[in-house]
């Protein structure tokens, strides 16, 4: 094994982490089919590896940015599984008080500035905030998460322009899963790595990476990281990974041959910290109580968040201004 | 000022002191009063630093704030919007430029999905207070994609405050008030007023958002007018005048917040109401102010309201066709007329 930022408590601490995302994913979906969930959701399990190692090389103070398949994202940055599945279960308890749902999962408090339903939208905002931190001298960091499918659209690639020509402090991580939507990426995409390979248009060093390795995805990041708070600019990640369920609750993912995803399953991001565990000499007991210190986080998320009541119906007519309100009128 | 010339000399009296400023630069002057305040304030935008802007209306910034203050950009319309708004959720206090308000419809995700929701959808987690500064509107022959007055399609967004002012000082003092908003707020700045000229903003002029102005008072009839359609209903009126009828020309300043108590009390005055809009008829600001009167104003009324607005075409290039679409003095004061004989 490679030299690497991740020490062995610190990689159980992540494993933990992942496992925790994973079964909040299992209890999402689960919900959903007890018919506790409307609307939709786009799972995230299967590139927990992404959120948590960026995150263990992100300062607290950084910022994140992600896609409305951005779970992983919220509770990587400090949301609780609870906070979240009461968000999914319209709970006034819910992360965003039940006014944003699955897609927009936010936790400003940790540097989490939110999840974005509008493919690409987020890379822009993302540059933005690198380019306050650069304005303000903070040392910070802001990143924008993104699927493969939005490399096609012209916001990703007006954001990564100027975040070059700027030298914005900015990661560009895209959770590359083989497929836009439905239609697989390869096949609508004139370059065989959608994000890296047009980072040399835009003079960004780019990096293709294993997204489902959780020390892979901390190196790099750290890297980029401490790229951008030295001022030499952006970065973009390429993080290849494979998702669980379906693109969201409706799509079984029939389109996806049987093979494919037997192979990607059997490089589970879990399963790949547990070997990484093992051979770094921790004991399988240890393993196992974490996952069970996992399970009983997200059975009391579940229970707390079924318990919460609904929303004051008066709620849906504040917080669109600053001042709490919603007039327009005076 | 240095260009105010020839036959202004009348209008600006024999007072030295009381020289008149155009309303291009009280854009300039009223951007520069919120970055000498605060710090937060920056600029973004095409063309508007070392060049002073397409309009001229950023000239002089670059030279007093420098590169860190005053950013050019790529033509890239999502990116300076989601800049602005990225830059706005953590700490700063961006100005954006979109040159021509026509071009919201390439960065229309921004101010209709991202800017206006995000607050709402997050459960009040982020303040956006931000500027998006665009020059709108027509009448200078620029043809159907750089001459529309879009305040009507913010207007259907709840989330956005929307301001247009129609003179140089209210320029200045409603900048102010949009800078210092928690909110974002879209200001349009009319081209067609840009070398219209008025009385220059006293030191800390700040006019609050959602408070119109009764640019001119009378009597008989409530003229309701925005940005351009404020000078030219002060010229029918002025024309009326001559003839003993006596028109209120309401301003309104903004459209959100929309002062809608000033439109009431005017109407409850005078009971006739007419609506100049530059927008087309089809959608309109003017249908939301007139379905608010006959809602909360209808035993006001002694005639139906009326709104003079664009005609449902994309607007002309020629002065002779497009002087047949949007409003003008003579169609204003043919609508007056024709409200007062019912």
């Amino acid at each position: 094994m490679t030299t690497t930022t991740v020490g062995t408590d610190q990689l159980l601490a992540l494993y933990e982490q992942m496992a925790v995302i994973r079964r909040t994913e299992k209890a999402a979906h689960d919900l959903f089919l007890a018919g506790l969930v409307k609307g939709t959701t786009h799972l995230a399990a299967g590139h927990e590896a992404i959120a948590v190692g960026a995150s263990a090389s992100l300062r607290p103070d950084d910022y994140v940015f992600a896609t409305y398949r951005g779970h992983h994202h919220a509770i990587a940055r400090g949301a609780t599984p609870e906070e979240c599945l009461a968000e999914l279960m319209s709970k006034a308890t819910g992360v965003c008080k039940a006014k944003g749902g699955s897609m927009h999962l936010t936790k400003a408090a940790a540097g989490m500035l939110g999840s974005y339903a509008i493919v690409g939208a987020h890379l822009p905002l993302a540059a933005g905030a690198a380019w306050s931190a650069k304005l303000r001298g903070s040392g910070q960091v802001a990143v924008a998460f993104f699927g493969d499918g939005a490399t096609n659209i012209g916001a990703f690639h007006e954001a990564l322009n100027i975040a070059s020509v700027w030298s914005l402090p900015a990661l560009f991580i895209c959770e590359n899963n083989l497929y836009m939507e439905y239609t697989p990426i390869g096949s609508v995409t004139a370059v065989p790595s959608p994000a890296a390979d047009r980072a040399p248009a835009y003079a960004i060093p780019a990096e293709v990476i294993d997204g489902n390795d959780v020390v892979v995805v901390a190196d790099a990041v750290a890297k980029a990281a401490e790229r951008a708070r030295a001022g030499e600019g952006p970065t973009i990640l390429e993080a290849r990974t494979y998702r669980h369920f379906g693109h969201s609750r409706t799509d079984p993912a029939t389109y996806r041959p049987a093979e494919e995803v037997q192979e990607w399953l059997e490089r589970d991001p879990l399963d790949i910290a547990r070997a990484r565990l093992a051979a770094l000499g921790v004991p399988v007991e240890d393993v196992v109580a974490t996952d069970e210190r996992a399970a009983d986080v997200v059975a009391a998320a579940v229970a707390g968040a079924r318990a919460a009541p609904p929303p004051d119906p008066a709620d849906a007519l504040t917080d669109v201004w600053a001042d709490g309100g919603s007039s327009w009128r005076t | 000022m240095a260009n105010v010339i020839g036959n202004e000399a009348d209008v600006i009296g024999s007072a030295a002191s009381m020289e008149l400023t155009t309303y291009r630069e009280a854009v300039a002057d009223g951007l520069a009063r919120e970055l000498r305040r605060d710090p937060a304030v920056v600029c973004l935008g095409e063309d508007i630093g070392a060049a002073g802007g397409v309009f001229k209306t950023t000239q002089g910034l670059f030279e007093e704030f420098g590169a860190e203050r005053i950013w050019d950009t790529p033509i890239s319309e999502q990116a300076i919007l989601g800049l602005a708004m990225g830059a706005a959720m953590t700490g700063m206090r961006p100005v954006a430029e979109i040159m021509f308000s026509d071009f919201f419809a390439v960065c229309w995700d921004y101010l209709a999905n991202e800017m206006p929701k995000m607050r709402y959808m997050t459960g009040g987690q982020v303040t956006i207070p931000l500027v998006v500064r665009t020059a709108n509107g027509g009448g200078l022959g620029f043809g159907a994609q750089h001459s529309q007055a879009v305040e009507n399609w913010t207007l259907t967004i709840p989330g956005l405050k929307i301001v247009a002012p129609s003179n140089p000082a209210d320029v200045v003092g409603l900048m102010a008030s949009a800078v210092r908003s928690e909110d974002p707020v879209v200001f349009f700045e009319h081209k067609g007023l840009f070398a219209s000229k008025g009385e220059p903003a006293p030191d800390g002029h700040v006019v609050p958002l959602g408070q119109a102005a009764v640019a001119r008072p009378g009597t008989e009839i409530t003229v309701v007018a925005l940005a351009a359609t404020v000078p030219m209903a002060l010229a029918a009126a002025e024309r009326l005048a001559a003839e003993g009828v006596s028109v209120e020309v309401i301003d309104l300043r903004c459209l959100v917040p929309l002062d809608m108590a000033t439109v009431l009390a005017s109407v409850g005055k005078t009971s006739r109401l007419l609506i100049v809009e530059e927008n087309p008829y089809q959608g309109g600001w003017g249908g939301t102010v007139a379905s608010i009167v006959a809602d909360e104003g209808f035993e006001l009324l002694d005639a139906p309201v009326k709104r003079v607005a664009a005609a449902c075409v994309p607007l002309p290039f020629a002065d002779a066709l497009e002087q047949q679409v949007i409003p003008t003095v003579d169609s204003v004061t043919a609508a007056i007329r024709s409200l007062l004989r019912y």
